[in-house]
């Protein structure tokens, strides 16, 4: 199952099923394919931390990257999120796809993430909410749990809008941190209160991970 | 699956007992790499007992041998018990506060109530 082609990968997220009714206040909205396949193939082309590796995917919703994790040959990947109406959908999609490396635990992730956790996975993804409706400063919480969590890397979404924020915190808290990729989410009108038809917005597709570093 | 119990406590109650209503029992790729990674970050008497409790810790030893590395046959049996035992419904109970998380599908709700935390 070594590394698949960057559009067949794609492929198959595109069968991942999403949220029917996205909450709000859960800022729940997918991850694309497109995005998601891209970032999950860059993961495992570039670093070699998803094959093998023992995967963590933070705020998983329906698990468009725990599949992608999966397929790229994860040991095992574990999704954790809140919601869950999130996570039934997220246990049809793995027994859709017959997947068997895949598991996912209910919990919040912002507030207490077993401490028996701590430092036993490798890798961590997440495309976290990004603290914008009522949760501020909700995307930092997250990215601290994930930092508690991977003992190798983290690979995490932010809005570019809060870069300068995200590298200044990384660099208090002693991470190395960079800036992969700059992606455009085309949000599509998920929301009521969305007045146009999709939104565009700019989001950093950043790499952290623990200096110095130990392992490879 | 096995590893989240092993891993998991609530601040102290650890370990967690396990109540296993519906067992799924399923068949995955063996990686010999990845399960001797695993192995170091387990609890092994937990892993044992919570395996044992639920009826699956078949001829698994109650200890690790010090060339566990080396041995296959080992590491297969290992492999099956963390990957391919499956609790699809029960619950997981807090030896201390007794309190109750259950499983369903598969997934563990270990939602806390505000008043918990």
């Amino acid at each position: 199952m070594a590394c698949i082609k960057l559009k067949n990968l794609e492929q198959y997220l595109q069968e991942v099923d999403v949220f029917e009714n996205p909450k709000v206040q859960l800022e729940q909205y997918a991850t694309m394919p497109h995005i998601g396949a891209r970032m999950l193939h860059t993961i495992q082309s570039s670093f070699g931390d998803i094959d093998g590796k023992l995967v963590a995917d933070l705020g998983c919703g329906c698990g468009t990257l725990s599949v992608g994790a999966a397929i790229l040959g994860a040991g095992l990947c574990i999704g954790f999120d809140i919601d869950a109406d999130a996570l039934s959908v997220f246990h049809s999609n793995i027994s859709e796809f017959e997947l068997s490396n895949v598991d996912a635990v209910q919990c919040d992730v912002a507030k207490c993430l077993p401490s028996r956790w701590k430092k036993q996975f490798d890798t961590v993804i997440m495309n976290p909410p990004f603290g914008t409706k009522n949760n501020h400063g909700i995307d930092m919480k997250f990215l601290q749990a994930a930092l508690d969590l991977a003992t190798t890397s983290v690979y995490s979404l932010h809005k570019t809008s809060t870069r300068e924020h995200i590298l200044a915190k990384a660099a208090e808290w002693g991470v190395g941190a960079h800036v992969l990729a700059e992606l455009r989410f085309d949000l599509p009108a998920s929301y009521r209160f969305h007045k146009k038809l999709s939104v565009d917005i700019e989001v950093d597709f950043v790499r952290f991970w623990f200096k110095p570093s130990v392992k490879k | 699956m096995l590893t989240s119990k092993c891993l998991k406590g609530v601040n102290v109650g650890y370990p967690l007992g396990i109540v296993a209503r519906d067992i799924k029992v399923l068949e995955t790729e063996f990686n010999s790499e990845f399960v001797l990674r695993i192995i170091p970050k387990l609890d092994w008497d937990t892993l044992w007992n919570a395996a044992d409790s639920i009826g699956h810790s078949g001829d698994l030893p109650r200890t690790l041998s010090d060339d566990y590395e080396n041995d296959v046959e080992f590491l297969k049996k290992v492999h099956h018990v963390l990957l391919e035992v499956e609790v699809i419904n029960g619950e997981l109970v807090c030896p201390e506060s007794g309190r109750k998380f259950s499983i369903s599908k598969g997934i563990p709700n270990m939602l806390l109530n505000e008043d918990e935390l």
